[in-house]
C-alpha cells in the first residue's frame, strides 16, 4: 500500500538528484524505486532505502522477501532492473563487485570466501597483494593485517600467521570483516553474519559490528536473529515480498512488531512510524 | 599459577620437567611448516637403513649417486604434477609429454637435423609447454576434468611419441650422439665445483633465513628465537656436506669418478624456481587460493582460468625439462617407454612427500623428497634381488599409505572447525 503512494514522489526525486540530498542530509547509500526481476518472478519491487554513514542499519524479512536480491543488487551481483542508487547524493551505476569496491562498499557473504589453507594475511589481501619487484612483501602486509586487526579490537586472534581452516566461527567472520573493511570502506553489507555461531561467538561478531559502526562506517546487516538485531541496529527496514514495506528507528519496535512485519508485512495497529526515509 | 606456587619451594625436581616440555614444544615449532616431512623422512631412514643391512653395497657412492639420478627423473615429473595438484588437478599424460620432448630434443640434435643442443631443449620444452597449453584450455573451455582430458592425451602422445619416434626411420630406438645432453646426466661437475655449490646453496638459505628473521625483528613482527635458524643451518649443512662427500668420493671401478651428476644442480633449479613462484608472488599465492577455495579467490578478483591455464603449461614446461633428462638417462630415446607407469610413480612422489591431491597443499619439495623414497625402493629392492612384480606391489602399497595420510589429514583438518 505505501509503495504506491510513494511512487509519484520517487520519480520526481529521481529527477533532481539535489532533492535527494535535501531530502536524506547524512545519506551515505539512497536506493529510489529499485527493482529486479527474474523474468516473469518480481523479486523486489520499488523499493526506496536510505543508509547514514557511521548507522547500523538492520534489514529484515521472511526468506523470499527479497533481501538477498536487494544486497547483491547494492553490491553489484546485477544490476536492477529499474530505479536509481545514489552514493554521497550523486546517481551511481554499479555493474560489477569491483564498482561496488571501488565506490568503499564491500560485501561479506555468508559463506565468507576465505581460502582455509592460507593464513589471515593471504586471505585479508588475497587478489590484492602488495610486491615490490614482483615479490610479496609479506612483512608490510602481515603488519597492515595486524594494525588492521588491533582497529576491530579483534583479539582473540594469536598470531596473524594462523591459518584461516584453524580458526572459529567468529574469528573467521571477523577475517572476512577486516579483509573487506581494510580497503578504506565507508560502508560494510553483512549478509547472516552471526548464522550458525555460538553464543559467545556471535558476541564477537556484535561488538565488531558496534566497532565497525563507532568508526564512521555504515553497516548494513541481515539477519534472521532478532535478538542481535535489536543488539546492534540503530535502524530496521523490513522487507516483505519483495517490498520495502518499514523502515524506523530500533526504538520504535518491540519483537512482537518486528515479528508481525516480517511475517504479514502490515502493522495491526496503526503505523505508529512510518519512517522518514519512506 | 597454582602449580607454579606448589613448585616455588622445590624447585630441584621442577625445573627438568619444565626444560623438558619446553625443549618439547619449541621442537614442534622448530619445524614449524616442515612438520609434514617429519614422518616420510622417518620413512626413508627405515628404508635405507633396511637396505643397508640387506645389501652392503646400498650405502656406497656410486649407489647412492645412481640412486640420485634415478630419482632424477621421478622427481621433476613429480614437481610437474605438483603445480596441477595444488589445484586439485592431474596430469595423467605427462609421462609421454615427457617422453615426446625426449624423443624431439633426440631427434633434433641427430645427424639428419644437426640442431645445436640449446635450440633443440628449447623446441622440446617449447612443445611440452604447448601441450599443456593445449591440456589446460580444454579442461578450461570446455569444462571437463583434467582427469578424463590428459586420459586421453595420455593415449594421444604416446600414438604421438612413437610416430615420431618410428617415422624417423629409426626401427623404435634413436641414440643420443650430442655431448652436452648426453652429459645432462652422466656428465658431473668437478670436486672443487661440487664444494662450491654445494656450500653456496647452504650459505644463501642461511642467509635469507637470517635476513628475514632481522627484517620482522626491525617491523616489531614475531620472530622465532634466533638458535632456530642456527640449528636449521647445520642441518643444511650437514646434510650439504654429506652429499658433498658421497658425490666426490672416486665412484669409478675403471676411471676415477667423482663429482656432483649435473642432474642433480638441474633439480635444485626447477625446485627453487618453482618454490620461489609459489611462495613469493602473486601467480603462486593464486594457485594456493584456487586450490583452497576456488570461488572464493574468484570474489576476491583472482582470474581463476588464466593462473589454472598457467598451472598447465608449467606442469608441461617441467615435464619437458624432464624428458631431457631422460634421453639423457636413457643415452637416446625408445618407443616402449611407458609413460604411464612413470606418470603414476611422478604422482606418487608428490603425494608420499606430502602433497594433497585435494588441492591447496603442497610443495616443490614434497616432489623431490617423494622422488627419492620411491627411488630407493627401486634402487635398494633389485640390490636385494627382489622381484619386479614385488617392486611394483610395495610401491603400489606405498601410494596407497600417503594417499591415506593425506585423506586422513583432510578429515582431520575439517573436524579442527
Amino acid at each position: 500500500m505505501d509503495s504506491t503512494s510513494e511512487s509519484p514522489q520517487l520519480t520526481s526525486m529521481g529527477n533532481g538528484g539535489s532533492e535527494v540530498e535535501t531530502s536524506a542530509p547524512q545519506s551515505l547509500l539512497g536506493m529510489r524505486g529499485l527493482s529486479k526481476h527474474f523474468g516473469p518472478v518480481q523479486a523486489m519491487q520499488n523499493v526506496d532505502l536510505e543508509v547514514k554513514a557511521g548507522e547500523v542499519l538492520a534489514l529484515i524479512g521472511d526468506n523470499g522477501a527479497g533481501k538477498s536480491t536487494l544486497i547483491k543488487t547494492i553490491a553489484g551481483i546485477w544490476a536492477p532492473s529499474a530505479g536509481k542508487i545514489f552514493w554521497k547524493g550523486k546517481e551511481v551505476h554499479i555493474h560489477s563487485p569491483r564498482d561496488a569496491a571501488d565506490l568503499g562498499i564491500a560485501t561479506v557473504y555468508q559463506d565468507l570466501a576465505l581460502c582455509d589453507n592460507l593464513d589471515i594475511v593471504q586471505n585479508m589481501y588475497l587478489g590484492r597483494e602488495e610486491t615490490r619487484l614482483g615479490i610479496l612483501n609479506e612483512i608490510e602486509m602481515e603488519i597492515t593485517t595486524r594494525k588492521t586487526l588491533a582497529d576491530l579490537s579483534v583479539t582473540t586472534v594469536k598470531s596473524a600467521r594462523q591459518l584461516v581452516g584453524s580458526l572459529s566461527g567468529g574469528q573467521r567472520q571477523a577475517v572476512a570483516v577486516a579483509r573487506a573493511v581494510m580497503r578504506e570502506s565507508e560502508m560494510v553489507i553483512l549478509d547472516e553474519p552471526t548464522a550458525a555461531l555460538g553464543v559467545s561467538q556471535t558476541a564477537q561478531v556484535l561488538e565488531l559490528i558496534k566497532t565497525l559502526s563507532s568508526q564512521g562506517i555504515a553497516v548494513l546487516v541481515i539477519s534472521h536473529n532478532l535478538v542481535d538485531v535489536f543488539a546492534v541496529a540503530d535502524r530496521i527496514a523490513v522487507m516483505y515480498l519483495g517490498a520495502m514495506v518499514h523502515t524506523g528507528p530500533i526504538g520504535d519496535y518491540d519483537t512482537a512488531s518486528a515479528v508481525e512485519l516480517i511475517t504479514t508485512g502490515t502493522l495491526g495497529r496503526a503505523g505508529t512510524s512510518v519512517s522518514s526515509a519512506l | 599459577m597454582s602449580i607454579s606456587h606448589e613448585q616455588g619451594p622445590t624447585p630441584g625436581p621442577a625445573a627438568p620437567g619444565a626444560t623438558l616440555s619446553n625443549v618439547k614444544s619449541q621442537l614442534k615449532t622448530l619445524w614449524q611448516g616442515d612438520t609434514g616431512l617429519v614422518p616420510v623422512l622417518l620413512g626413508l631412514l627405515v628404508l635405507v637403513i633396511y637396505f643397508q643391512i640387506r645389501s652392503s653395497v646400498f650405502l656406497s657412492a656410486g649407489n647412492l649417486t645412481n640412486l640420485f639420478t634415478q630419482a632424477t627423473i621421478f622427481v621433476l615429473l613429480g614437481m610437474a604434477e605438483v603445480w596441477l595438484l595444488l589445484l586439485g588437478d592431474i596430469d595423467l599424460s605427462l609421462g609421454y609429454v615427457m617422453g615426446l620432448s625426449a624423443a624431439i630434443a633426440t631427434i633434433l640434435v641427430d645427424n639428419q637435423f644437426h640442431l645445436s643442443w640449446i635450440l633443440a631443449m628449447l623446441v622440446a620444452v617449447g612443445v611440452s609447454t604447448f601441450i599443456g597449453f593445449l591440456h589446460g584450455t580444454i579442461v578450461i573451455r570446455l569444462r571437463l576434468p583434467s582427469f578424463i582430458v590428459t586420459l586421453a592425451g595420455l593415449l594421444v602422445w604416446e600414438g604421438v611419441m612413437i610416430w615420431t619416434i618410428d617415422s624417423n626411420g629409426s626401427g623404435g630406438t634413436i641414440a643420443l650422439n650430442e655431448k652436452v645432453m648426453y652429459d645432462l646426466v652422466s656428465g658431473q661437475l668437478t670436486v672443487l665445483v661440487t664444494w662450491v655449490f654445494v656450500l653456496v646453496l647452504v650459505a644463501f638459505m642461511g642467509y635469507s633465513m637470517v635476513r628475514t628473521y632481522q627484517k620482522r625483528l626491525a617491523s616489531g613482527l614475531d620472530v622465532k628465537p634466533f638458535y632456530f635458524i642456527i640449528v636449521k643451518v647445520v642441518v643444511l649443512a650437514i646434510a650439504g656436506i654429506v652429499m658433498v662427500l658421497v658425490f666426490n668420493a672416486n665412484r669409478g671401478s675403471f676411471t676415477v669418478i667423482r663429482g656432483m651428476p649435473f642432474a642433480v644442480p638441474i633439480d635444485f633449479a626447477v625446485l627453487g624456481g618453482g618454490s620461489f613462484l609459489l611462495t613469493k608472488t602473486r601467480p603462486g599465492r593464486y594457485l594456493y587460493a584456487i586450490g583452497g577455495n576456488s570461488e572464493g579467490a574468484r570474489r576476491a578478483g583472482v582470474n581463476v582460468n588464466r593462473y589454472r591455464l598457467m598451472a598447465f603449461m608449467l606442469a608441461g614446461f617441467t615435464a619437458g625439462i624432464a624428458g631431457l633428462l631422460y634421453a639423457s638417462r636413457l643415452g637416446g630415446i625408445s618407443d616402449g617407454v611407458d609413460g604411464g607407469n612413470l606418470v603414476l610413480l611422478a604422482v606418487a612422489s608428490a603425494v608420499i612427500g606430502g602433497c594433497s591431491l585435494y588441492g591447496g597443499r603442497g610443495r616443490m619439495i614434497h616432489a623431490v623428497i617423494g622422488g627419492v623414497v620411491i627411488a630407493t625402493v627401486y634402487n635398494g629392492m633389485a640390490l636385494v634381488g627382489i622381484a619386479t612384480s614385488a617392486q611394483y606391489i610395495v610401491t603400489g602399497l606405498v601410494l596407497l599409505a600417503a594417499v591415506s595420510v593425506d585423506s586422513l589429514a583432510r578429515r582431520g583438518n575439517t573436524m579442527l572447525r
